[in-house]
């Protein structure tokens, strides 16, 4: 036990470094002047040399690297161009919204993966199998921001069921105090629930495009698990003593996938953060998809960098969370 | 329906009504009509020409990403399931470093250091899509290499080259090949996405992404100018996965579980 903890502490370390290598190397191959970038255009000779070497470029490549690694342990990520202020703070102060936008839409899409798998599994090659594939492929197959868009104008310009683009209505903003981050959280904490509302209103439509955009990976997860167990013998048994089919298919084959479907979730948690990225954009969610791409397109590299190494380090983080809750929760594991 | 979009890549010229890059400012914003199926964007150019056109751009992307992918990964994973050993971890660590990413962020990453333009956006699509294409031909190559047939061509005296090229490469061939159809699917997408966010294929090119970007902005009023668009990437990305998906049912229903 201790050997394989050890193992596998190792292999996230290795893994970590060669997320640093690859940042580091992205950041080095850009073909901007990252010296132009900050004394501009026509700095004098002198000026120019003074901050090469102050950002340590007249150094072999890995002395750089070995100097990005100590600014990296010591959480020393730069300071964004754009913004001015160190990268790190800049992310903390983003991150809740899209951490906020993807949990809804994970739950979303959790349920709505779930029951459509189950349904497909026991309806097997029936027409609700087959409705569910195409349902499910779909959202797969749906760029995401063209859909936000679609979404946008039917059900928020049309029908006006659903607030539009922002985290709340202009009207609110600043209304509440930021404790956590988390709109719906800290509305609630103080007492505006028109605000909470309104919060709830603005979320509810791009978390249900993020949500089913990731259903059809649970949905198929979710329905091959179930065919594994509904066909075997204890669920003939469950039938025989004369169990209805639905105590049968939830309460007794249901159990035994649950475990694996916590880790499919963890990872579809991750890549949501991929399609956040896109309806971020669509939606005006100031969150961490937003400050990525403003970023990108302005050429702010020590901004874009740290973006990517986060990520990195979110989707290794629920790896290894996934792989914990597998151990936890299956007995046969311990 | 792939078969369609081959065709009208191949014939865009003849298929298309009107030129997709001539622009004609008084007809700006028209509405879908008989001079023009879908309408005309922002400087009045025809919608649907720039569509048919916009085809083989994708197409382009599609084929070569998929031509550098798939024989990379396959180098890759075939080397380091039959080899085994240190050049099988270095091999995996490397492929497990790019998985940690959702691909859509590592190419945006790649495409801001190269710099925006459809060639980066291939090459950075190309350098993110091949390590599940690796992991896979690993996994295949694995079941194989203690075959009694790979035994007999080693005893044979056959190098290990040509026992990759020759016995385990066919072998891997069919989940390969799913794969692969399922990938395009996802490379569609990511080509969109970047196209969206202004890092892919530049102006006056008709790249369906971009084509949405540029509607946004008139979206409220004229909303043919983003609805074709992504019409088009939803049917060409689900036919591909829908051809995947059969071939996967065809070809190994086992296949279901593996990633």
């Amino acid at each position: 036990m201790r050997r394989a903890v050890f193992g596998q502490a190792t292999g996230i370390i290795v893994t970590l470094l060669g997320l640093l290598i690859l940042t580091f190397v992205i950041g080095r191959i850009m073909p901007v002047d990252p010296v132009r970038a900050i004394v501009g255009e026509d700095a004098p000779r002198e000026v120019y040399d003074r901050v090469f070497r102050q950002l340590g470029l007249d150094r072999p490549v890995w002395e750089q690297f070995l100097l990005y690694l100590r600014d990296v342990l010591r959480f020393d990520f730069g300071t964004s161009i754009r913004t001015g202020q160190p990268v790190l703070e800049d992310i903390k102060r983003v991150l809740p919204a899209t951490i906020e936008l993807a949990t809804f839409a994970i739950i979303i899409g959790a349920s709505l993966g779930i029951a459509m798998g189950v349904t497909a599994a026991v309806n097997k090659d029936r027409w609700p199998d087959h409705v569910i594939r195409i349902v499910s492929l779909m959202g797969h197959s749906m760029p995401i921001f063209w859909t936000g868009m679609i979404g946008l104008l039917i059900f928020y310009a049309a029908l006006g069921w659903v607030g539009g683009s922002g985290r709340m209505s202009q009207f609110y903003i600043g209304m509440v105090p930021e404790t956590t981050g988390f709109l719906l959280i800290d509305s609630a904490i103080a007492g505006e629930w028109d605000v909470f509302k309104s919060a709830l209103r603005h979320l509810i439509l791009p978390a249900s495009l993020l949500g089913y955009s990731s259903a059809a990976y649970i949905t198929r997860m979710t329905r091959s698990f179930m065919l594994d167990q509904l066909g075997q013998e204890y669920v003939t048994t469950a039938r025989v003593k004369g169990l209805s089919s639905r105590q049968t298919v939830w309460r007794h084959a249901f159990a035994n996938i649950r475990v694996q479907l916590v880790t499919i979730v963890a990872l579809a948690y991750g890549s949501l953060l991929e399609g956040a990225v896109l309806i971020e954009t669509v939606f005006a969610w100031p969150g961490f998809g937003q400050y990525l791409t403003s970023n990108l397109l302005i050429g702010d590299m020590n901004a874009v960098m740290t973006c990517v190494l986060v990520v990195g380090v979110i989707f290794i983080g629920l790896n290894i969370l996934s792989d914990l809750l597998y151990r936890v929760f299956d007995p046969r594991t311990r | 329906m792939l078969a369609a979009l081959i065709v009208i890549a191949a014939f865009a010229p003849l298929i298309a009504t009107h030129d997709p890059y001539l622009q004609n400012l008084g007809d700006a914003l028209a509405r879908p009509s008989g001079a023009h199926v879908f309408g005309t964007d922002e400087l009045g150019r025809d919608i649907f020409s720039r569509l048919v056109h916009g085809a083989r751009i994708t197409l382009t992307i599609i084929f070569l990403v998929t031509i550098v992918v798939g024989p990379i990964g396959l180098f890759v994973g075939t080397v380091a399931g039959y080899h085994g050993g240190w050049l099988d971890t270095i091999l995996m660590r490397v492929t497990d470093i790019f998985l940690s990413f959702p691909s859509l962020i590592l190419s945006l990453a790649f495409v801001a250091a190269l710099g925006p333009s459809l060639n980066n956006a291939i090459i950075a699509i190309a350098l993110t899509a091949w390590p599940p294409i690796a992991r896979l031909a690993r996994a295949e190559t694995l079941t194989f290499r203690s075959a009694d047939y790979i035994a007999a061509a080693r005893l044979q005296g056959a190098s290990s080259w040509r026992i990759i090229w020759r016995s385990i490469v066919p072998m891997c061939m069919p989940s390969l090949l799913i794969r692969l159809t399922l990938n395009m699917a996802t490379v569609i997408l990511t080509a969109a996405g970047l196209g969206f966010l202004g890092l892919g294929a530049q102006p006056p090119l008709p790249e369906w992404g971009a084509m949405i970007a540029t509607g946004r902005r008139y979206m409220i009023d004229s909303w043919w100018l983003v609805t074709f668009p992504g019409l088009a990437i939803l049917c060409v990305s689900l036919g591909f996965n829908l051809l995947g998906d059969g071939l996967r049912d065809a070809l190994d229903p086992k296949q279901m579980n593996k990633r």
